[in-house]
């Protein structure tokens, strides 16, 4: 549980951090004309951004946990390492070029430049299906060479950590969907701005998390 | 920059005027109406729940009585009362219930951040209820596995509702984790960015400070319970071995292999301490604010309840072990999590001496809510002072697995929060509804359901001082039980029948009240916060009508010398009324 809790001491000492600097040298009950001209936001940022980095606060504590069920998991005596498939590489490269896809649309989302849109999300769709698909690839040749889930906690981590990691993709890759339809049927740069940088958040995020992820599996 | 709130800029706010029945009152986006639907829903299973008590009871204190409560039937019901009152009614009447209803209206805002998402999430909710009442009803019956679902026993053959209880019991939280995070982005969301002028994080009332930390620790907390639901499901559908150690199951060697039970309790645990705290903390904020209002006096160290709540909520993630000391762990473990344990008593106190001091010298009137809330301050210190022993390895051991546990729990986070439901309940109903409730029916409400939980929970931790094992379908005759134990028993049980019962009471009264209440004011307490002081009681759709109210002071200035009312409400400007320290009053 290492792991999970020094996750959660950073994002604690964050969050407790920043409220009591909000709290400390206040007298509430006294009155305050600096405190009647507070305009009630916290953060000069737009409400869907917050609720992003809290959901990406959720999301990481729930890798930090899965990681920390497979290092606890680990040292017991039945487990046998996986040899990851060479696929993961190629998958690898393939979700940093969406990364990067990603990055070059927002890019060009923020400068209005609308005729690079399309291709933009276009591209970037494209190598994120490649990705999953490539991710399916691999799991049907460990499975075709008879690694199954059952035959060792190893594989079944494997098996249970691309799927978490993917299933998220999807969740992604909804949000991708509208904004691209939203392009193709002829909206402004500005309309899907918001969208597009979020997207581009949540991509880095999951390229991160994955090489996180594939760096513990050929760990180990 | 220019002050514009967040709810009147027409971009970062969806429209959603409800126009039809079916918009206003079943797909709506408004945040008292999902409150409203959030709280019948858990209302409702909370009542199965208490039901499925009752049948306990009857079984334990009248042991063979009555047939058709087979020891089957027995586990399923500690299972489904413990999982249903803890997740599915406290968690959810909390955060989506009261939280949803307050966080808007006492920060000023139209409605949360993003409506549509708020009603998904009760919708997702109310899905995850359908799937585990569906578990009653499925061949084998539901999970009798206890609500802390250990494996193996939750997946070994043996356990009552081991083909499809169990599954639809780990689905049905999956699905209400979901829930939980639509929900709970919004809340974070909203108290962070939706607030109106002059509504600084320190001039929050204590309810929104309560619940907006208990969303934290649940968006955190979780997802430990999402992996070991996930990973269970696997170990059950598909045979891998996360939490299934090679066993002998009913005679016969499982396919399973070299599992960690003790993995499963830690992810368990990880969340099931937070979420102690999910259903305490906003307890604790709802009653600080009770309590002042009713006192007639600022709620005591108000910076201090503020860092308390902070403090409780960073410290119950470093805690969980202290329900496994019977699992075996090394010795500097359990020294470390006992010395937590202790540590988190420390701002828990604080907040408990805080509330005492407030009624110190107030104006206290004794009305419903505040006799609950009062009732709760006196069942609390008493479940705190029982976790102090049981915080303890040396203590815990052997009372491990008693009736003390039983009673400890029950009064910290069964009883303490019912009541606070209640206080809440009653103090706000005049604002839900726009009637006043019957105080008469209140009071009865009130003292037979706090003398009669004192009678059912106090005499537990003497059963459990005898060393009666709990989870337990019949207890036998065993010599350490003397045969006032067993009389004790059967006396909880008509303690447990009479508190039902009285819960009739109080819909009794919420019933007669809707059909014929005196209709009650905007502001019937006298209270300063911002959901008194609406236009419209009920609350109309969009709350505040054309114009977002501004604050200009903190939400506890009750019994401010030189201002004719006993009471300031936020709105008041500070060339129009005194603050509190204008006049020497100590704070």
């Amino acid at each position: 549980m290492t792991i999970t809790l020094i996750f959660l001491a950073a994002i604690m000492a964050t969050v407790i951090g920043w409220l009591l600097k909000q709290t400390l040298n206040t007298q509430p009950w006294m009155a305050s004309a600096a405190d009647d001209a507070v305009s009630g936001r916290s953060l000069d940022t737009h409400s869907k951004t917050i609720a992003l980095t809290t959901f990406l606060a959720v999301a990481t504590s729930l890798f930090a946990l899965f990681i920390s069920a497979y290092t606890m998991r680990m040292h017991m005596a039945d487990w046998s390492p996986l040899t990851e498939p060479n696929m993961l590489w190629i998958n690898t490269g393939l979700l940093v070029l969406a990364s990067i896809a990603y990055q070059l649309t927002r890019n060009a989302a923020v400068a209005a430049k609308q005729s690079f849109l399309k291709p933009g999300l276009a591209i970037s769709g494209l190598f994120t299906l490649l990705f999953l698909g490539g991710q399916l690839l691999a799991w049907q040749g460990l499975y075709a060479s008879g690694h199954y889930m059952t035959s060792n906690p190893a594989n079944a981590f494997f098996y249970l950590l691309t799927a978490v990691h993917g299933l998220h993709i999807l969740g992604g890759l909804y949000v991708w969907a509208r904004s691209t339809i939203k392009v193709w049927t002829g909206a402004e740069a500005d309309s899907v701005r918001l969208s597009i940088e979020l997207c581009t958040v949540y991509w880095h995020y999951l390229l991160l998390v994955w090489l996180v992820l594939f760096g513990l599996l050929l760990s180990t | 920059m220019a002050y514009v709130a967040i709810a009147d800029r027409d971009h970062e706010i969806e429209h959603h005027d409800p126009d039809t029945f079916i918009t206003k009152y079943i797909w709506s986006q408004d945040h008292k109406v999902i409150a409203i639907q959030y709280s019948l829903i858990a209302i409702f299973v909370g009542l199965i729940a208490l039901g499925l008590s009752v049948m306990m009871r009857l079984q334990l204190g009248f042991p063979n009585d009555f047939s058709f409560i087979t020891p089957e039937h027995y586990y399923q019901f500690v299972t489904m009362h413990g999982m249903i009152m803890v997740i599915y009614l406290l968690t959810a009447l909390f955060l989506g219930g009261f939280g949803n209803y307050l966080i808007p209206l006492m920060c000023g805002s139209r409605d949360m951040v993003f409506p549509y998402m708020n009603m998904l999430s009760v919708w997702v909710y109310l899905l995850s209820v359908i799937i585990l009442l569906a578990s009653f009803f499925v061949p084998g019956g539901s999970t009798g596995a206890g609500w802390t679902l250990y494996p193996p026993q939750a997946i070994a053959a043996g356990t009552p509702g081991v083909d499809w209880g169990i599954l639809l019991m780990l689905l049905s939280l999956a699905v209400f984790i979901v829930a939980f995070t639509m929900g709970g982005l919004n809340y974070v969301t909203t108290v962070l960015q939706a607030r109106c002028k002059g509504m600084t994080l320190m001039r929050m009332p204590l309810s929104v400070w309560g619940i907006f930390t208990a969303t934290v620790l649940g968006l955190l907390a979780f997802p430990a319970l999402l992996v070991s639901a996930i990973m269970m499901i696997l170990d059950k559908t598909v045979m891998s071995s996360f939490f299934m150690p090679a066993a002998l199951i009913a005679g016969e060697q499982s396919s399973h292999t070299g599992g960690s039970p003790v993995l499963f309790q830690h992810l368990f645990w990880f969340f099931g301490h937070p979420e102690v705290y999910i259903v305490a903390l906003p307890a604790f904020g709802i009653v600080s604010d009770v309590l002042a209002t009713h006192a007639r006096k600022n709620i005591f160290g108000y910076r201090m309840m503020v860092w308390a709540i902070l403090a409780i909520g960073g410290l119950s993630f470093i805690v969980w072990a202290h329900h496994m000391y019977v699992s075996g762990m090394n010795p500097y473990f359990g020294f470390f999590f006992a010395t937590t344990t202790l540590i988190i008593a420390v701002p828990t106190a604080l907040k408990v001496y805080n509330w005492v001091l407030t009624l110190w010298q107030g104006n206290i009137h004794l009305r419903v809510p505040m006799l609950f809330a009062i009732g709760f301050i006196f069942t609390f210190i008493h479940g705190g002072l029982t976790g102090i022993f049981l915080g303890n390895v040396v203590v815990d051991l052997p009372l491990s697995d008693t009736y003390f546990v039983v009673a400890h729990f029950h009064m910290v986070m069964g009883v303490s929060p019912v009541l606070v439901v209640f206080a809440a309940i009653y103090h706000w109903f005049p604002k839900i509804t726009g009637k006043m409730f019957d105080e008469r029916l209140g009071r009865w409400h009130f003292w037979l359901t706090f003398l009669g939980t004192y009678s059912i929970y106090l005499p537990m931790h003497y059963l459990g001082f005898l060393g009666v094992p709990r989870r337990y379908f019949a207890m036998g005759d065993p010599s350490f039980m003397p045969e006032s134990a067993h009389s004790l028993n059967t006396a909880i049980t008509v303690s447990a029948i009479i508190v039902a019962m009285t819960q009739i009471l109080f819909f009794v009264n919420i019933i007669k009240s809707l059909r014929s209440g005196e209709k009650a004011g905007p502001n019937p307490w006298g209270a300063t916060s911002l959901e008194w002081l609406t236009p419209d009681t009920p609350p109309k759709h969009g709350n505040w009508g054309h114009h977002l109210p501004e604050v200009h002071r903190w939400a506890y200035d009750y019994s401010v010398p030189g201002y004719p009312d006993d009471f300031i409400p936020q709105t008041v400007p500070a060339d129009k009324a005194p603050s509190g320290r204008d006049h020497g009053v100590k704070h």
